[in-house]
């Protein structure tokens, strides 16, 4: 998996040489000052604090219009040329065309869109996605605090998604209210890809926690959930998780930061 | 001890000898997962047969140690838990509990779990039929749109809940992730004529008890284990109504009944049955004459009686606040001939009237003035107001709105208000068979009440005619007379 990312990153980096379109972001980005936080997945077993850096970041998910700017700009990633080891079988296969994603959708958030295609994506504009720690530190925002985490009111506006099936049809990107920092989607819409998912080794079975196979983990060490009150994030992290950097899912879109990336 | 174990190990050596075990008693000991290999998969692999609530896979069949490919799909779906009330269910194979697997002790099950493309959630599934790590969890975590397999030899025989394990754990059993799995012993199971598949659950949500409209999970109602609704089979309406169990008197009946939880013990008992046999778990040493019986969050039972009496038999968590208040009932509707010499019906019922005498004024005040020709509406709407709540309340409620699916209501009744005769008949004669009241379909029996006579049954219906917003009207007691002279009572009746 290392060496395949390694891959996309030289393919996409090659590709962005030559793009006009790369250097133009598709939405206006939002300053996120950066902090030091409680973080649900703790860096270390004493350390319950995660520090990002100050970036910025989309104000919106990445819509199905904007990947199919950079589809027609990259072809390897259409969905006839995609190597399978950077997309499974799914990948924007709710695509009218290889290239159009048709009437009535181009405004919704992109979903079945690999990490690999994610990735490329935002390198492509000169941009990448953002770490855990990175989206953590927005999501937490609600309309009107940095840190709305124990609100209540919050939390069940949250799990109210997970009340709805996903068979619905995805609201245009964008079209949420925005958080405190000024930046929509964060929650309610589709799960969104992250920099680093392949250290986010969670246990396929969460009953674990407090004895983990060490074996099993690497990179950031054996992980073990904080606030378990915290449904909403223990999904986002449980879903996370549950994916290989070549899924796709009708649930899974991203959005693009840019600034050096957080050292925890 | 010491001893008794090397007894128990003496006879199981005998038993080994004869291992084909075509007994037909089960042995004292069956000797745990440590007896549970009979070897290698013999023949082709077989596609194990997966069925919905209440529905049971028919008994295997099989004397030797089969492949079983298991394939179970796991999807969200929104569903009514009550009438007028939608949840977001997550369900292995569409339904709450998830399908029925049925397969034989030794048996190699090759287990295939598949996400529905439309899911939201990564799922995976606990068996806690299986003897390994996590009962499969890790092996199966699966994310939206693909698939897992793995495989493990069944070695303990017995029922066994099965249920997601996906953090948060909790809500996702909370949401109906979880069903059960029958490691039939090597000989099968005796044969019966019914067999049926109930599992209780706990469900959390933001409204109270039937608000309508599209119910959100409430995870602070669920960390407090304050359920808004206890369920059999997922839904309030599951078991009851025309979804009702359905068997015939001096039948054999076999219930497979799981918790689910995630959070209560359930105190399974069915009302005017008693459980021949219990089996825990996979326990092989049953337990007889049982009444009542406790199914742990995440455990099973089976119970088996046989019927005699027809009627109907409810099935409720004893624990009874939640078979009235949160929707722990079900039926089982018994058809067949009466049988008296078991199960005689009301044979007396007269006033008794205790320290209470004071409470009855209004029936004798009633009564006289009859008598006397002289009787008011309201004489006889007090009188009837009396006699309803010691006769009719215990059934039509004391507020006259009934149980839902089960007892129709009288206030406001369509069916009663447009022609108020209807009421002279069902109380004389009792009524039987489907009856549409206010749009829904309630279908129970409501014995002859015609032990009462005619000047109290005029002063019930007119007690009813003029409570709880109904637009009134009055009937006489020559109405009912008319009607007691004109009918012939059902055989068996109250006298």
């Amino acid at each position: 998996m290392r060496r395949a990312a390694r891959m996309a990153c030289l393919l996409a980096g090659v590709a962005c040489a030559h793009s006009a379109w790369a250097a133009q972001p598709a939405t206006e980005l939002a300053a996120i000052p950066g902090g030091t936080f409680d973080t649900i997945l703790p860096p270390a077993e004493k350390l319950k604090v995660a520090t990002v850096r100050p970036f910025r970041m989309d104000r919106r998910t990445v819509s199905n219009a904007d990947f199919a700017r950079f589809v027609s700009e990259r072809p390897e990633w259409r969905r006839d040329r995609v190597a399978r080891v950077f997309a499974d079988e799914s990948y924007l296969n709710h695509w009218q065309s290889h290239n159009a994603p048709g009437a009535g959708i181009e405004a919704q958030p992109v979903t079945q869109v690999s990490w690999f295609a994610a990735k490329a994506y935002c390198e492509a504009r000169n941009a990448r996605l953002p770490t855990w720690y990175e989206w953590e530190f927005v999501s937490a925002a609600s309309a009107s605090a940095a840190d709305a985490r124990t609100d209540p009111q919050w939390r069940q506006t949250i799990l109210e998604w997970y009340a709805r099936p996903a068979t619905e049809a995805l609201p245009p990107a964008g079209s949420t209210a925005p958080n405190y920092y000024g930046v929509r989607d964060m929650h309610g819409v589709v799960w969104e890809w992250v920099l680093d998912l392949g250290s986010m080794m969670v246990s396929a079975d969460n009953r674990e926690q407090g004895d983990p196979d060490v074996k099993r983990f690497c990179g950031t060490g054996a992980l073990s959930l904080e606030q378990k009150d915290n449904y909403a994030m223990l999904m986002r992290i449980a879903t996370l998780s549950s994916m290989q950097a070549n899924y796709t899912s009708s649930t899974m879109g991203f959005r693009c930061v840019t600034g050096p990336e957080a050292t925890p | 001890m010491k001893n008794w174990i090397s007894i128990a190990a003496a006879l199981l050596l005998v038993a080994c000898g004869q291992q084909t075990a075509s007994t037909t008693s089960a042995p004292t000991d069956t000797g745990g997962s440590l007896k549970g290999d009979f070897g290698p998969p013999q023949g082709e692999p077989v596609n194990a047969v997966l069925t919905d609530p209440p529905s049971v896979p028919p008994a295997t069949g099989r004397h030797a140690p089969a492949k079983v490919i298991v394939e179970l799909e796991v999807k969200e779906v929104e569903r009514e838990i009550a009438d007028g009330v939608k949840y977001t269910f997550w369900t292995f194979g569409g339904t709450v509990p998830g399908k029925f697997i049925r397969v034989r002790q030794g048996d190699t099950v090759e287990f295939h779990l598949k996400n529905h493309p439309s899911s939201k959630m990564p799922h995976n599934i606990d068996l806690h039929g299986v003897t390994g790590p996590g009962g499969g969890a890790a092996s199966s975590f699966t994310a939206p749109g693909h698939q897992s397999q793995f495989t493990f030899k069944a070695l303990n025989q017995g029922l066994y809940v099965y249920h997601c394990a996906t953090a948060p754990v909790g809500m996702h059993v909370a949401n109906g992730m979880y069903g059960l799995i029958l490691i039939e012993p090597p000989e099968g199971l005796s044969p019966v004529d019914h067999e049926f598949y109930v599992m209780q659950g706990d469900f959390y949500t933001v409204g109270k008890y039937r608000e309508k409209g599209v119910q959100a999970f409430d995870m602070q109602k669920a960390i407090d284990e304050n359920p808004t609704y206890v369920l059999f089979n997922g839904a309030e309406s599951a078991l009851t109504g025309p979804n009702a169990l359905k068997a015939k008197t001096g039948q054999r009946i076999r219930m497979f009944v799981g918790n689910g939880g995630p959070n209560l013990v359930s105190s399974f008992h069915v009302i005017g049955e008693i459980f021949d046999k219990v089996q825990q778990e996979g326990g092989t040493h049953p337990q007889e004459n049982v009444q009542t019986t406790l199914i742990p969050a995440g455990g099973a039972v089976t119970v088996e009686f046989h019927t005699e009496v027809p009627g109907n038999y409810i099935l409720v968590d004893h624990s009874i606040f939640r078979a009235f208040n949160k929707g722990a009932l079900a039926i089982l509707e018994v058809s067949g001939d009466l049988r008296a010499d078991i199960y005689s019906g009301k044979q007396v019922d007269e006033t008794y009237l205790g320290d209470k005498v004071a409470n009855m004024a209004p029936v004798t005040a009633a009564a006289a003035a009859s008598a006397a020709g002289n009787l008011t509406k309201d004489q006889q709407i007090k009188a009837g107001e009396v006699l309803f709540k010691g006769t009719c309340s215990a059934c039509h409620q004391e507020d006259g709105k009934g149980l839902p699916n089960v007892f129709p209501p009288l206030a406001g009744s369509d069916y009663l208000l447009k022609n108020p005769q209807r009421g002279i008949d069902a109380a004389l004669n009792g009524l039987n068979g489907p009856v549409t009241v206010n749009g829904a379909t309630f279908n129970s029996v409501m014995p002859p009440m015609s032990q009462l006579n005619d000047d109290e049954i005029a002063n019930i219906l007119t007690y009813v005619l003029n409570s709880w917003g109904n637009d009134g009207g009055v009937v006489t007691s020559k109405q009912v007379q008319t009607t007691r002279a004109s009918t012939k009572r059902p055989e068996g009746a109250a006298h």
